[in-house]
C-alpha cells in the first residue's frame, strides 16, 4: 500500500468521521426521546417522566459536545486535506453546509442552552418548546449533511464546466490541463437528488435505533441491578416501541436504498454484495462469505438463490440478473471486502436487533418482560450493535462509491436503461474536458478521489494530525465513557427529590398532591434506593 | 452593489459576529487561571455556560459561508493553514470538552486538568485565529492557480505573531468586561484588576501592530486614499477604544462592553477594508495571483440561492440568540443545572 498523500488523507477522514459519527446518531434518537418523555411529563404531569428527563438531557448535552466537537473537525478537512475537491464542489457543495449553519446549528445550540441550564429559568411550555427545536435543529442538520453527501453520489442539478482564467477571460488551462468545476443549475434538484430521500430516511431509521437501543441497554442494566425500578421499566416500554419503530424503518428503507442504488450506483452494489460476474439467470444473496477478488468469487458463501433479484427488480419467479463488477471498467471498480462485509454485517446486526425486540415484545405480552434476565444482558449491550451497525452502513455506502468522491451518473437509453458500449461496458455520462488545441475529450461527470486531494499539503502534515486525532480521539473517547459511566452509575434523582427542586410560582397544586404519593412510593423502595437519594444529594452540591 | 460585494461584507458580519460573541468567552477561558477558588471558577465557567456553544456556530457557519461564497479561497486559506489549522481544531475540541468534563468530577486533579485545558486552548485558539488574520494581511506566496507554494515557515512571520498577540489581549480585555458584568463581590473586583492589566497589554500590543502594518503591510491602507471617508472609521475605532477605560472607571461596564464589542467590530472592518478586493493576497505577484472577491466566487446563481438563505435565516438566528441571552440574563449564580 502506498502511504502518500491520498491515503494518508482518506485514512484522516475515515477515522475522524467514524469517530464522529459515534454521536449524531445517538443524539438525534435521544433527542426524538427526550421530546416524548416531555410530552409524557405535560401530558400525565408525573414527576418520574421529568426526573427521567432530567437524566436523560445530562447524557443528551455529554454526547452532544462531543458530537459538536468532533464535527467542526470535517469542515475544516474539506479545505485542509481535500482543497481541490472544495474547489471542484464549493458552488454547488458549500450552500448546504451553510444551510447546516444557520437553520440546524444555531437552532440547535441555541436552544439546548436553554434544554441543558433553563429547567428553572424557563416555564414548563416554554421548556418543551426548546426540547422540541433541539431535536428538530438536529434533524435539520441531518438532512443538510446527508443532501450534500447525497449530492456526491448521484449529482443532479449541477454541471461540470471550464472555468474562465481569471487573468484573460479565456477559457482557463494550466499546463494543458483544463480547470473544471461543478456548477449549480437547479438547487431543488441537489436538494431532491436521486438519493436523498431513500439516504436521509434510512439514516433516520439508523438514529431511533441507536436512540432507542441506548435507553434500553441503561435501563436494563438497572433492572438487572435492582436499581432506579419504576423509571428504568417505563422509560424501557416506550424506548421499545420506539426502538421497534426505528428497525422497521430500517428495513422498509433499506431495502428501498438498495433498490435505489440498484439503479443509480450499480457498481456500489456489486461491491456489497459481491457480484463479481453478472450471471445469466437471477443473482443469489450470500448470507454470508468472504469476497475473493484474485478469482472473483465469493468464498465459503452461503447464498438464498435468486434472493437479489426478487429484492432489487421486484419479479417472482426471478430471472433477471443483478449487475455485475463485469460491466464497468477495472479503473471504475470499489473494492469489494470492505463493502461487503461492512454491509453484511450491518444488515445481520439489523436483524439480530428485530429478533431482539420482538422476544421483547413476546414477553412484555406474557407479563414477564422485566424477569427475563438474559434478555436484559443481551439488551445492555445491544447498544454496541446498534452503534457498529450504523457505522458499518456509512462505510460500505461510503467505500462502496469509490474510486469516485463524486460519482458520475450513468448515461442511460431512452427506456431508462443503462448505456451500454460493444462490450457490454456501463457507460458514465460525460464531462466535456476540452484540449488547449481546441479539440474536445470527453470524461466521466465526476471527480476521482486521487484528483481531490490538496496539493500543498505534505506527507508529514497529515501523518502528524493523525497521530494527533489519534491520541486525542482516545483520549476522548476514555473520558466520554468515563463521564458517562459515572452518571449512570448515579443514576436519575427520584421522581420526589426532582419535584423539589425550585419552580416558583409555576409549581400547581395538583403537583404538590401527585409529589406526596410518589414520595410515598419511594418510601417502600429498598434500601438501596436510599443509598442513591444520598448519592443525589451530594450530586446536587457540587 | 453587486452580490459578491454583498457576499464579502456579509462574510465579514459572520466574522464579526464570532470575534465579538466568542470573544468574550474565549477571554474568560484565557483568564479562567487567574482565580484558584473551585466556586469561582465554577462560576466563572458557568457564566459562559449557556453561550459559549452558540457562539462557536458563528464561526462553523463562517466557515459554510466562505466555502459557499469563495469555494477558492476557502481551498488556498485551509490548506496553506493546515498546521495552524490543524492545532486550531485540537484547541477548539479540548476548549468544548474542557468545559463539558471539568465539573463532572470532584477530585481536584481532574479539575486542574480540563482547567488547563480549558485556559490554555482559549489562548491557543485566540492566537492562531490572530496569526491567520496577520498572515492575511501580508499575504502568501500563491501561484497562478491561486495554490499555496510556501510552506510552515511562511505563516511564522512576525507580523503575524504580534497580531496573534493582539488578539490574546483583545479577547482577555473584552472577557474581563463580561466578566464583571456577570459576577458580584470578590469575583468581580478580581475581574476588574485582571480588566485593567489586560486593557494596559491591549493598548500596547494596539500601538506595536499599528506602527508595524504601517511600516510592513503599505498596501493596508491603500484603501484609505481611495475612500477616504474610511478615516471615520479609524476615528470611531479609536473613540471606542478611549471609551472602554473611560465608561469603566465611572462604574458603567455595560457602556464598557458594548464599546468593546464596537472596537472588535472595527478591527473586523479595517481587516477587511485592508484586504478589500482581494481575501487572499499573493506575495508572488499581488495583481495576477490574488484570490478576490471576482475571481474566487461561486456563480451568480449559487450567490443568489445563498442570499435567499440569508435572508430567510439570518433574522430568525438573531432572534433565538436574543432570547438565549435574554434567558440567561443576569449574574450568573450556581445551581443544580450548572457544570
Amino acid at each position: 500500500m502506498d502511504f502518500d498523500v491520498v491515503f494518508l488523507s482518506r485514512l484522516q477522514f475515515a477515522l475522524t468521521i467514524m469517530f464522529h459519527y459515534l454521536f449524531p446518531p445517538l443524539t438525534i434518537g435521544l433527542g426524538a426521546l427526550i421530546v416524548i418523555y416531555e410530552t409524557l411529563y405535560l401530558k400525565t404531569r408525573d414527576q418520574l417522566w421529568k426526573s427521567a428527563n432530567v437524566f436523560w438531557i445530562k447524557l443528551f448535552a455529554v454526547t452532544f459536545a462531543v458530537g459538536v466537537a468532533t464535527g467542526i473537525v470535517m469542515e475544516f478537512e474539506f479545505g485542509t486535506n481535500w482543497a481541490n475537491y472544495s474547489r471542484f464542489v464549493g458552488d454547488v457543495f458549500g450552500s448546504a453546509l451553510a444551510a447546516e449553519g444557520i437553520f440546524a446549528f444555531f437552532l440547535e445550540s441555541g436552544f439546548l442552552a436553554v434544554l441543558v441550564f433553563g429547567r428553572d429559568r424557563v416555564g414548563k411550555k416554554f421548556y418543551y418548546f426548546a426540547a422540541w427545536m433541539v431535536f428538530i435543529g438536529s434533524v435539520f442538520s441531518s438532512v443538510w449533511i446527508v443532501v450534500a453527501n447525497s449530492w456526491q453520489q448521484t449529482p443532479n442539478g449541477s454541471l461540470i464546466q471550464q472555468m474562465t482564467n481569471p487573468a484573460t477571460g479565456e477559457p482557463w488551462f494550466i499546463d494543458g490541463i483544463p480547470q473544471m468545476r461543478a456548477q449549480m443549475q437547479n438547487f431543488w434538484q441537489v436538494v431532491f437528488n436521486p438519493s436523498s430521500i431513500d439516504r436521509i430516511t434510512h439514516v433516520w431509521a439508523g438514529c431511533a435505533v441507536t436512540g432507542g437501543f441506548f435507553v434500553l441497554s441503561i435501563c436494563s442494566w438497572y433492572i438487572l441491578r435492582n436499581k432506579h425500578l419504576e423509571f428504568a421499566q417505563r422509560c424501557f416500554k416506550v424506548a421499545l416501541i420506539f426502538s421497534l419503530l426505528g428497525i422497521l424503518g430500517s428495513v422498509l428503507t433499506g431495502d428501498s436504498n438498495a433498490r435505489m442504488v440498484a439503479q443509480q450506483q450499480p457498481a456500489k452494489l456489486a461491491a456489497m454484495e459481491g457480484i463479481y460476474k453478472t450471471g445469466d439467470g437471477p443473482t443469489p444473496i450470500h448470507l454470508f462469505g468472504i469476497p475473493n477478488s484474485e478469482t472473483g468469487e465469493v468464498d465459503y458463501s452461503i447464498e438464498i438463490p435468486g434472493a437479489l433479484s426478487i429484492l432489487v427488480y421486484r419479479e417472482f419467479p426471478p430471472k433477471t440478473p443483478v449487475i455485475g463488477l463485469d460491466q464497468f471498467k477495472p479503473e471504475n471498480h470499489p473494492p469489494v471486502f470492505i463493502p461487503f462485509t461492512s454491509f453484511h454485517i450491518m444488515v445481520g446486526l439489523g436483524f439480530a436487533l428485530l429478533g431482539l425486540i420482538i422476544i421483547a415484545f413476546f414477553f412484555w405480552w406474557r407479563r414477564t418482560l422485566f424477569q427475563q434476565r438474559w434478555l436484559m444482558y443481551l439488551f445492555v449491550v445491544s447498544i454496541l450493535a446498534a452503534i457498529t451497525a450504523n457505522e458499518l452502513g456509512w462505510v460500505s455506502a461510503e467505500v462502496g462509491r469509490q474510486p469516485w468522491i463524486v460519482y458520475p451518473p450513468m448515461q442511460r437509453t431512452e427506456a431508462g436503461e443503462p448505456l451500454r458500449d460493444a462490450d457490454g461496458i456501463i457507460q458514465f455520462q460525460q464531462a466535456e474536458w476540452p484540449t488547449e488545441s481546441g479539440s474536445v475529450n470527453l470524461k466521466p461527470a465526476g471527480l476521482r478521489t486521487r484528483d481531490g486531494h490538496s496539493q500543498a499539503v505534505v506527507q508529514g502534515e497529515v501523518l502528524f494530525s493523525i497521530v494527533m486525532f489519534g491520541l486525542i480521539y482516545t483520549l476522548l473517547f476514555f473520558v466520554w465513557i468515563f463521564v458517562l459511566n459515572e452518571k449512570i452509575r448515579k443514576g436519575p434523582a427520584p421522581a420526589s427529590e426532582a419535584a423539589t427542586a425550585p419552580e416558583g410560582f409555576l409549581r400547581t397544586a395538583g403537583e404538590h398532591a401527585h409529589d406526596s404519593m410518589t414520595s410515598m412510593r419511594e418510601g417502600d423502595q429498598d434500601e438501596e434506593g436510599n443509598e442513591d437519594e444520598d448519592n443525589n444529594k451530594k450530586d446536587s452540591s457540587s | 452593489m453587486d452580490l459578491n460585494l454583498l457576499w464579502f461584507l456579509l462574510i465579514g458580519v459572520l466574522m464579526t459576529g464570532y470575534a465579538i460573541l466568542d470573544g468574550f468567552d474565549l477571554g474568560v477561558g484565557i483568564l479562567h487561571l487567574t482565580v484558584k477558588d473551585d466556586t469561582d471558577r465554577r462560576l466563572q465557567l458557568n457564566s459562559i455556560g449557556p453561550l459559549w456553544d452558540g457562539n462557536e456556530v458563528w464561526l462553523v457557519t463562517f466557515g459554510g459561508a466562505l466555502f459557499a461564497a469563495f469555494p477558492e479561497t476557502y481551498a488556498t486559506i485551509f490548506e496553506a493553514f493546515y498546521i495552524p489549522f490543524m492545532l486550531l481544531l485540537f484547541a477548539l475540541i479540548f476548549r468544548a470538552v474542557s468545559i463539558e468534563f471539568r465539573s463532572k468530577q470532584k477530585l481536584s486533579l481532574w479539575r486542574h486538568f480540563w482547567d488547563f485545558c480549558f485556559s490554555a486552548s482559549s489562548a491557543l485558539a485566540t492566537f492562531l485565529f490572530g496569526v491567520a488574520v496577520g498572515i492575511s494581511m501580508i499575504g502568501i506566496p500563491l501561484n497562478e492557480r491561486f495554490i499555496f507554494t510556501g510552506n510552515i515557515f511562511h505563516l511564522l512571520h512576525p507580523y503575524a505573531l504580534c497580531v496573534g498577540v493582539l488578539a490574546v489581549a483583545v479577547f482577555a480585555m473584552h472577557g474581563s468586561i463580561y466578566l464583571y458584568l456577570k459576577t458580584e463581590g470578590e469575583l468581580q473586583k478580581h475581574a476588574r484588576r485582571n480588566f485593567w492589566r489586560a486593557f494596559f497589554f491591549f493598548l500596547a500590543m494596539y500601538l506595536v501592530v499599528s506602527i508595524f502594518t504601517l511600516v510592513s503591510v503599505p498596501r493596508a491602507i491603500e484603501n484609505f486614499t481611495n475612500y477616504p471617508w474610511l478615516w471615520i472609521v479609524v476615528i470611531l475605532n479609536i473613540l471606542a477604544v478611549a471609551n472602554i477605560p473611560r465608561a469603566m472607571s465611572q462604574g458603567r461596564p455595560l457602556y464598557a462592553f458594548i464599546s468593546s464589542c464596537c472596537t472588535i467590530a472595527a478591527f473586523v472592518f479595517l481587516f477587511s477594508t485592508a484586504l478589500y478586493p482581494n481575501l487572499v493576497t499573493s506575495s508572488v505577484d499581488e495583481k495576477m495571483n490574488s484570490l478576490n472577491i471576482y475571481n474566487a466566487s461561486s456563480t451568480p446563481l449559487t450567490l443568489t440561492i445563498m442570499t435567499v438563505i440569508a435572508v430567510i435565516g439570518m433574522p430568525i438566528v438573531l432572534l433565538y440568540t436574543a432570547i438565549v441571552y435574554w434567558t440567561f440574563r443576569g449574574k450568573v449564580v450556581l445551581d443544580e443545572h450548572s457544570y
